[in-house]
């Protein structure tokens, strides 16, 4: 992968062999800044180093990826975070999102594909595994006349456009392949993608509330 | 109770506190911290004496009503103490708690003649109350301490039984609560100065008071070893149930990839339906074999076919619905394309993706292998296309084919669920 050896990255994740893994497998395509096991030690390297995106295990003690990205985004608000995680729970995935994360795959993504990822977050962009857009079509699933007194409706649904490029992400179809099926450009798609994530973090849906809740996030 | 010796006058501050060290070395005593009421004076006491802490406590109470000696006796004894205890325990005997009884009864009287009194109304009663607790609440010896702590933490609500349980228990637990009465009686009928007490309502408090003073200390001792007896009886519970899962699954599992020896698919293929079944056990979903929905009755399939035909699927689900007859068709025909991709498509990935949406689920089934021409299909795999299709249309879905060659296979598999709603279902 060219023109992401310039890109920053910061690895947190408790697990020592898995920290070893990635940067093994990302250490020639990007430039891994440090890593760290526990969430104190994250906090003060990416306010010092101020990578520019950092690798965040969703699981950890101590608070989990969830405290890494409150703590940091106090002091430091534009950090960038991806969620990488083994988690298969929704409330601690859309957790992380809603706490500022710009993205969530798992740990089973091929490497290649784990570079893209820290590409497109590093640009701006969102991304979206396939596990995560199903729990976004879960999320935003029930009608819209459910959701009583809501602040804002244009937040708390999806456009059917987003709903389609979400499910071609669930299906496992890459951004490219679903611009092709959908006869749309890769830019469209990620600003789709984007705008899902706005929603996710912004919206005040019964069910992303009540997941987040859990969390004690809000 | 023998009258402390008089301290040496303060000559100057260095003897002085000599000569309160040798005092103290003649005490031979010391306050005992883990086992106090005020400050553990009693209990320090009583280990030197080898009676009953308890008698002591009680004596001390009984000698404050007698003009506050008790009281005096306490803070002298407190002031004599040892910093730390210098001599074993003597051991507690029946013989030495009679004979400490009998000096405080001694010293009561003479105290009565010397008019260091409260007056008879209050006195008496108070002594043969104590008295009558001491009598049922002295727990002897050693022995006779471990069978009650034993009994107790055993039966539970039942105290007079666990007061029952011997011979010597039962002679004194009737003559403590004979005692216990005549002392509550006695206060009722002799006390000049609470005549309010003679009404019902003092008289209930009054039995109240004695009711407390029988049972009060086996309850606490009750309730503090309940409590611990509980908590560990919880954990071993858990200690059982996460022992005998890891033994049935991740030890079994652990087995069979190290008989799968130079395979490394099949032991990856062993690590992730493992890694699986053990997230959903850690996340308490439920046990594997009641799968009651679309979600779990997939989790399952996909699971089985990932070990049986050693393929990774991506599975996503989105809502959900009750496991019936027409679901499990659908699933069986996820199945059965999950199965041709592992023999045909040439990978070892696929992707499932189902979505119950109001009145139909939808199902995905993608591989990125070889694909084929579907106009020239070999035999073998029309077939397979062929019992797909049947599969849904017997209940009243199609089934979709797309695949080229090089461009991998996509089935889509739509099966109408008349009544689904996916909100209920979530």
């Amino acid at each position: 992968m060219s023109g992401t050896a310039h890109i920053t990255v910061y690895l947190v994740d408790d697990h020592r062999l898995f920290r070893a893994g990635v940067r093994a497998e990302l250490g020639q395509h990007v430039h891994i800044v440090g890593d760290a096991g526990d969430v104190d030690v994250a906090i003060g390297d990416v306010r010092r180093l101020k990578p520019d995106v950092v690798l965040l295990d969703v699981h950890m003690p101590g608070g989990g990826g969830l405290a890494v990205i409150e703590a940091v985004r106090q002091t430091h608000p534009d950090q960038v975070f991806l969620a990488l995680s083994v988690s298969d729970a929704a409330e601690d995935v859309i957790a992380v999102i809603r706490g500022g994360a710009r993205g969530y795959v798992t740990k089973t993504i091929a490497p290649a594909d784990l570079v893209d990822a820290v590409r497109r977050v590093h640009e701006g962009d969102a991304v979206f595994g396939p596990r995560l857009a199903g729990f976004v079509l879960d999320a935003f699933a029930s009608p819209a006349g459910e959701i009583a007194a809501s602040s804002d409706p244009e937040l708390d649904q999806l456009t059917s456009r987003e709903k389609e490029v979400m499910r071609h992400i669930a299906r496992g179809f890459t951004y490219r392949e679903t611009g092709q099926r959908l006869s749309i450009s890769v830019k469209t798609v990620e600003t789709h993608v984007s705008s899902v994530l706005r929603k996710l973090q912004l919206s005040n849906r019964h069910e992303l509330t009540a997941w987040a809740a859990t969390r004690r996030i809000i | 109770m023998p009258a402390p010796p008089p301290p040496p006058p303060p000559r100057a501050t260095a003897d002085a506190t000599a000569a309160a060290r040798a005092v103290r070395r003649r005490a031979g005593f010391a306050r005992h911290p883990d086992d106090r009421v005020v400050v553990g004076v009693c209990a320090g006491l009583a280990a030197r004496l080898g009676v009953d802490a308890l008698l002591l406590r009680l004596a001390t109470v009984v000698l404050a009503l007698a003009g506050g000696v008790g009281v005096m006796l306490y803070l002298a004894a407190w002031l004599l103490a040892d910093d730390e205890q210098s001599r074993p325990p003597r051991p507690v005997t029946t013989q030495q708690n009679v004979a400490v009884g009998l000096v405080v009864l001694g010293v009561l009287l003479l105290l009565r003649d010397l008019d260091l009194w409260f007056g008879d109304g209050v006195v008496l009663p108070v002594l043969l109350g104590a008295a009558g607790s001491v009598v049922i609440w002295s727990r002897g010896d050693a022995d006779d301490r471990e069978r009650w702590t034993r009994l107790g933490g055993r039966i539970p609500g039942n105290p007079v039984q666990v007061m029952l349980a011997d011979r010597s228990a039962r002679v004194r637990l009737l003559v403590g609560a004979g005692l216990v009465a005549i002392g509550v009686t006695a206060f009722l009928a002799t006390s000049e100065a609470v005549v309010a007490l003679r009404q019902v309502g003092a008289a209930v408090l009054a039995t109240l008071a004695g009711a407390v003073l029988v049972l009060g200390p086996w309850v606490a001792r009750l309730v503090s070893e309940l409590g611990e007896e509980r908590a560990e009886r919880v954990r071993t519970e858990e200690r059982a149930e996460v022992a005998a899962h890891l033994h049935d699954s991740v030890l079994q599992t652990l087995a069979l990839i190290q008989r799968a020896g130079t395979e490394p698919r099949r032991m990856a293929q062993l690590a992730r339906s493992q890694e699986r079944e053990l997230r959903a056990w850690l996340y308490g979903r439920r046990e594997p074999a009641d799968a009651t929905t679309l979600r779990a009755l997939l989790d399952d399939t996909v699971a089985e076919v990932e070990v049986s035909h050693e393929l990774v699927v991506e599975l996503v689900v989105v809502g959900d619905a009750p496991a019936d007859g027409e679901v499990a068709a659908l699933v069986a025909a996820v199945r059965e394309a999950l199965v041709n991709v592992a023999r045909h498509a040439g990978v070892d990935r696929a992707a499932v993706y189902v979505e119950v949406e109001p009145g139909a689920v939808t199902a995905f089934v993608r591989d990125r292998g070889r694909g084929f021409d579907a106009d020239a299909v070999p035999d073998d795999r029309r077939g397979v296309a062929d019992s797909v299709r049947g599969r849904l249309a017997r209940h009243g879905g199609r089934a979709t084919l797309t695949t080229a060659p090089g461009a991998g296979t996509e089935w889509e598999l739509v099966l109408p669920l008349p009544g689904t709603d996916p909100q209920e279902q979530r």
